[in-house]
């Protein structure tokens, strides 16, 4: 049986046309706090993950891709993948590497830094990005926070991607970051 | 006669919604958020949403009734 597709099954565009964006113009990193954001107002206010359950893009894609393509093995990730201190500890690690890119932007906002106009992917390998940034009326602080959170969208797709590939296609989800803070939002809701 | 269903280990349950989007049969819905819950009068056992699961936690359950 088919199930009928919504508009809302076609969200996983809006990942691709995130990172096309970003490309040519950096300043459309800021975009992806919608990403951040909206998953924390459903399971605030809501006490839901409708986000992760109907909205997210990047869920979507990696659905989607090992249908089109047969590109993922379909084999379980390993324990300690799915285990609840791997997700609590990768929720940590992406936190402080979100505060890094706020104390970044604060540096070049205070004057203390010049704008890095590069952008670095698995926190270790830089890649010069300067075409990006050519609307040169916005302030550079701002420019160096969409450097770096283009960066951890970026890094977190492909962290996504090889383990849509490695394992089964949502193995993400498991460990995401934003999936992880949206439960743990949900379960405290409803505790007791 | 036995009947088939799946049944979802909550701990483990990232509540992503993965399988209730797979299911022909719209016998999943995500708790508020907390973890799948399976309607096992909808459910037919078919085993899609088990191996869906990035979590690998539904098992399929086969429990004989006596009638
Ligand atoms: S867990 Fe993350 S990637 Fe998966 S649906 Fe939720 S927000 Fe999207
Ligand atoms: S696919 Fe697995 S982890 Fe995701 S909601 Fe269903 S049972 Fe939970
Ligand atoms: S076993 Fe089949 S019918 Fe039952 S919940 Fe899973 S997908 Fe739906």
């Amino acid at each position: 049986m088919k199930k009928n597709k919504s508009w809302l099954d076609y969200l996983w565009l809006w990942t691709i046309i995130y990172f096309v964006l970003g490309f040519f113009n950096i300043l459309f990193a800021w975009l992806g706090m919608i990403d951040f954001i909206l998953p924390l107002l459903f399971a605030i206010f809501g006490g839901n993950k409708f986000f992760c359950n109907k909205l997210c893009g990047r869920g979507q894609l990696f659905s989607m891709l090992p249908k089109k393509f047969k590109c993922s093995t379909g084999k379980t990730a390993p324990g300690w993948l799915l285990s609840r201190y791997f997700k609590y500890g990768f929720l940590a690690f992406f936190m402080i590497m979100f505060m890094n890119i706020i104390y970044q932007s604060w540096l070049v906002f205070g004057g203390a830094k010049s704008l890095n106009e590069s952008i670095k992917l698995f926190w270790t390998f830089n890649i010069p990005f300067h075409w990006a940034y050519t609307a040169k009326n916005f302030p550079e602080w701002s420019a160096q926070f969409a450097f770096g959170f283009y960066s951890l969208m970026l890094t977190s797709a492909l962290i996504g991607l090889i383990v849509m590939m490695l394992y089964r296609p949502r193995t993400w989800c498991v460990f995401c970051p934003m999936g992880t803070m949206t439960q743990i939002i949900c379960r405290y809701k409803n505790r007791g | 006669m036995s009947k088939r269903f799946v049944r979802v280990n909550k701990n483990l349950c990232a509540s992503c919604g993965a399988c209730s989007k797979e299911c022909p049969r719209n016998a999943i819905n995500i708790f508020r958020g907390c973890y799948a819950a399976v309607d096992e009068k909808l459910c037919v056992g078919c085993g899609l949403c088990a191996r869906t699961c990035p979590a690998g936690c539904i098992e399929i359950i086969l429990v004989e009734e006596d009638s």
